[in-house]
């Protein structure tokens, strides 16, 4: 439950949804809201603040960070201990940097879902005044 | 810090069964979790809050009202439902709320007509033809929109369907909103208590075995799987508390984790294969298997 939160706040802060400087609801409101316990958001608003995702002034509650990157650096750090963790596993399957490199790949290529395609493709977005891409995935939707 | 009650040394004797030497605190604005199998002594320790038992030993005081000298004045602000509670079968709901409302003079009529519809409950029915979960739905009405300081609630999620169980919990979840208000319910479910609960209890034949925050029951607890040959030392270390072979792993259950375990479990000669956090069900379960050894 408190990941969750953490989760929601840091994925609405790096959607733009919550601006910088926006209030965020108090602990009290987001617990009877989302119905987990008291200590628990409070507990998530405490590592957010540390992140810097949000500052809280005492009395005025919780306001969403200055600086957005915060919530990016966050998520970073998130990925960075999945990948401690799957280095481990690797490890414990006996597997060398190349095979585990080799899995990770296989992984990216075969989930036609996945948002990471080969390095080409993400270049060539990149490339694209931002504008046309909505318009030409509006086309294949249809 | 103010608190919704305190307990101290508190014993209530029975022929059958004994409650003994209880202390518990519960801080104003939070909910706790009291969870014991059937028969841990969940039901006489809210007898005891509500004043509808006198304790044989022992000091309790609920919003500041010492029982059972000032139990008419605590009585006012709690807020008791049992699933054992007699309602007056040959009288509908709204007769029963009008019963409530004329004697609590706080009786909120706006909570009262929405919570009817959360839950789902016809007002002009009669009450004997109630499903368990209505029953249980209609005394949960009668009670909070009393708004009492000081809610205690016994297993107010058993026997309930999954949808009757939410509304419940969604229920006690917006009691949260105001910081002067406790909540103490009870359950022989840990997921039932996990989710809502700032504090969780856990009692086991009238003893109270661990009550502690719930982020620090998970924090504290951690499952290990290791190989090796178990040194007959690692039995005396105190974070231990329980042990066993998985196959050709052994288990181990900490309590008090510390990070320089893994250090130390090499050091003796296993060699640690994984480190996982433990559920509450899991920390409750091996609380009790060694609560006789504590």
């Amino acid at each position: 439950m408190y990941q969750q939160i953490v989760d929601q706040i840091t994925a609405r802060v790096m959607a733009g949804d919550w601006a910088p400087g926006q209030s965020l609801p108090s602990i009290r409101e987001l617990a009877a809201t989302s119905g987990v316990s008291v200590i628990t958001v409070k507990r998530a608003y405490e590592d957010l603040e540390r992140a810097g995702v949000i500052s809280t002034r005492h009395g005025k509650g919780s306001v969403v960070s200055e600086r957005p990157d915060h919530a990016r650096g966050l998520l970073d750090h998130h990925l960075d201990l999945q990948l401690t963790e799957a280095a481990a596993t690797a490890a414990r399957l006996g597997l060398d940097r190349e095979r585990l490199h080799q899995r990770l790949d296989a992984v990216l290529d075969t989930n036609p879902d996945a948002p990471l395609r080969a390095a080409s493709a993400s270049a060539v977005d990149a490339g694209h005044p931002p504008a046309t891409t909505p318009h030409s995935r509006k086309g294949t939707d249809r | 810090m103010t608190a919704a009650f305190v307990l101290q040394g508190v014993s209530k004797h029975y022929p059958q069964f004994s409650l003994s030497d209880f202390s518990l605190t519960l801080p104003e604005g939070q909910i706790m979790g009291l969870v014991g199998v059937n028969g841990a002594g969940k039901s006489t320790l809210l007898r005891l809050l509500t004043g509808l038992a006198a304790p044989s030993s022992g000091d309790i005081e609920v919003l500041g009202h010492r029982l059972p000298e000032a139990q008419v004045a605590a009585k006012r602000k709690i807020g008791f439902a049992a699933e054992d509670m007699r309602l007056y079968r040959g009288q509908t709901l709204a007769w029963h709320i009008e019963l409530v409302r004329r004697i609590y003079p706080e009786w909120d009529s706006a909570y009262a007509a929405s919570l009817l519809r959360r839950f789902d409950l016809r007002a002009d029915q009669s009450v004997g033809g109630f499903s368990h979960g209505q029953r249980v739905k209609a005394l949960l009405l009668l009670c909070l929109a009393r708004r009492p300081q000081l809610l205690l609630l016994d297993e107010p999620t058993t026997g309930l369907d999954p949808v009757a169980r939410a509304e419940v919990l969604e229920s006690l979840a917006e009691v949260l909103r105001d910081e002067h208000r406790s909540v103490l319910f009870s359950s022989h479910n840990t997921h039932d208590v996990e989710q809502l609960s700032d504090s969780i209890s856990f009692m086991h034949q009238g003893r109270l075995l661990a009550s502690a925050d719930k982020e620090r029951f998970l924090d504290e607890w951690r499952r290990v799987l290791c190989v090796g040959d178990v040194p007959d030392a690692l039995d005396a270390w105190p974070e231990l508390v329980q042990r066993r072979a998985a196959g050709s792993q052994i288990e181990l259950k900490f309590r008090r984790w510390q990070d320089d375990l893994p250090e130390r479990l090499a050091q003796v000669g296993l060699s640690v294969q994984r480190i996982d956090p433990m559920t509450l069900e899991d920390i409750f379960v091996t609380t009790v298997r060694a609560g006789g050894r504590q």
